[in-house]
């Protein structure tokens, strides 16, 4: 009997997580938000500095809200496309046990100073142990599932997913080689330009099959579900998987502009990243162009409001990113704040507002009601989000560009015409806008709190059929 | 050439003709009714939450 339901045990712990993940991981990017504009506020205690609470928000936005995020969501879709119950449930158990665990770990050591000082993977080796066992295990269940599937196919959205898991799995296997020394302490195998290499080649694959082909998973099931329609094409959905990731992998060295990497390098990173913009917009347009036939569906459904405001964040994103990417043009922007404002359009604009938008969509069904407790609570929170987003990316590319242009500008004689801290007085105005935006991005997810708060205890506990009859 | 330069080459043209064949796949007659399946398998089940299906139906 256990074969006639899905397993949404693992999928409503997930879910749930993810919201409390979210307004974690939120308030502190809106604490050091504000410490930059009153330094004070870490109130001279180490574990509060913005040096220690900076990498503990991109872990906890990144791998404890959109990680918990993808969890749940991939569990939900290979089950529902496959058309079967979960592989190796004990092992999915364990990978929502594991995985939190590391999140704890993580918000124990960053502020307590332990990290290996690498961006986005500053996690010391034993958490990098327990990451990798979780990872083994969550490939295990995915694959397992698809391979047990009861369906001829394999749903476009299970490609995304597998791509990520295995690419992640990759990744974080090579840049975390390194020497311990001790439990809290260890050193990398790689050093110099080569360690920078690695470590940037992770980091933007980080971002382009964490943060993108794994949402665009969830993008690929969610859009055409909310919109009651397939997606607008197939094949261009084929088409987009596998440039996406063939280019993705080479993009890397843009991060690493006007350093001692070699210029080849540097050109054949730019180029990548250009070339980039063709499977990114076919995607966008792909996502969008479903609801050709339903547009008025946007006027009513704030879902699919949040779904469809993501997809047009990944356009402009995309965009913004193959942009930044060409020398000239990040001998301006590196370094400034603009590069924080391209990170959030695609972090709040695409990542987190597919994500909002998937969890209205799971929710009411993972606990047995109709849909949530209430839609003008969704609407409220679509538009304060929205605002908020506009708020902080406006700010930080005004703030990015007149900082880029102040570094740079230089009198007749050759010295600089304004002192750094001179161009930090200057930031002081689009600091506070930003504060305000990412205040009213976290506002909406406490409004999202509590509009789930009610419609769980309102909900009850459901296992969902598996249907009986197979169409191949 | 050098040999970096040469096997650049190579790969560049392996990759693009890998891509058109990959479009050319995607886009022959013969892939459109398996893709059309696979496109509305979101489609395929009901799931509507509130709706719990009895066992005999």
């Amino acid at each position: 009997m256990e074969t006639t339901t899905y397993n949404y045990k693992v999928i409503r712990q997930f879910a749930i997580m993810t919201i409390v993940w979210g307004i974690v991981g939120m308030l502190v990017g809106v604490i050091i938000a504000s410490q930059l504009i009153w330094p004070e506020l870490n109130f001279g205690v180490p574990w509060l500095s913005y040096g220690r609470l900076r990498p503990l928000h991109t872990n906890a936005v990144i791998f404890a809200f959109g990680g918990t995020a993808l969890f749940a969501t991939s569990y939900y879709i290979v089950q529902r496309t496959c058309q079967v119950r979960l592989y190796a449930e004990k092992l999915a158990a364990f990978t929502f046990w594991g995985w939190q665990a590391v999140i704890v770990a993580a918000a124990i050591t960053l502020p307590l100073g332990y990290t290996t000082s690498h961006e986005y993977a500053e996690l010391e080796w034993p958490i990098d142990i327990l990451i990798t066992l979780v990872w083994v295990a969550y490939a295990v269940v995915f694959f397992g599932t698809i391979i047990k599937r009861r369906t001829k196919y394999i749903y476009v959205s299970n490609w995304f997913f597998g791509a990520y898991i295995l690419t992640i799995a990759i990744l974080h296997i090579v840049n975390s080689a390194e020497i311990p020394v001790s439990m809290t302490k260890s050193y990398y195998v790689y050093s110099g330009v080569q360690d920078a290499m690695v470590q940037w080649w992770y980091g933007h694959n980080a971002v382009g099959f964490f943060l993108t082909t794994a949402f665009l998973g969830m993008m690929y099931y969610f859009i055409p579900k909310q919109a009651g329609r397939p997606i607008f094409s197939y094949r261009l959905s084929v088409v987009h998987f596998w440039s996406l990731n063939f280019i993705y992998m080479w993009a890397g060295p843009h991060h690493l502009q006007y350093t001692v990497l070699p210029d080849w390098t540097q050109s054949l990173g730019m180029v990548f990243s250009l070339m980039l913009l063709a499977p990114s917009w076919g995607g966008m347009m792909n996502g969008i162009m479903t609801l050709s036939g339903a547009w008025h569906k946007l006027r009513t459904d704030p879902i699919l409001k949040f779904l469809v405001t993501a997809l047009s964040f990944y356009g402009m994103s995309t965009f913004e990113g193959p942009m930044m990417s060409i020398k000239t043009v990040n001998a301006l922007s590196h370094y400034t704040e603009w590069t924080i404002g391209h990170v959030h359009s695609g972090a709040l604009g695409w990542v987190a507002m597919i994500t909002i938008g998937s969890m209205y969509y799971l929710i009411p069904r993972l606990f047995g009601r109709e849909e949530m407790y209430s839609v003008k609570l969704i609407t409220l929170h679509f538009w304060v989000a929205t605002i908020g987003v506009v708020f902080y990316i406006a700010a930080m590319w005004i703030a990015g560009v007149a900082q880029g242009l102040m570094w740079r500008a230089s009198n007749p004689d050759g010295t600089l015409t304004y002192s750094f801290a001179q161009v930090l007085n200057a930031m002081y105005p689009f600091y506070t806008i930003r504060l305000l935006g990412g205040l009213m991005f976290f506002s909406g997810m406490l409004i999202m709190a509590y509009n789930v708060w009610r419609t769980v205890s309102a909900g009850r506990i459901v296992e969902a059929q598996i249907p009986q009859a197979v169409h191949a | 050439m050098s040999m970096a330069g040469t096997i650049g080459a190579i790969v560049t043209v392996v990759f693009f003709v890998i891509f058109v064949a990959i479009v050319l796949w995607a886009w022959s007659g013969r892939r459109k009714k398996d893709f059309d399946a696979a496109a509305n398998l979101p489609f395929e089940e009901e799931d509507t939450p509130s709706r719990i299906p009895h066992k005999h139906d």
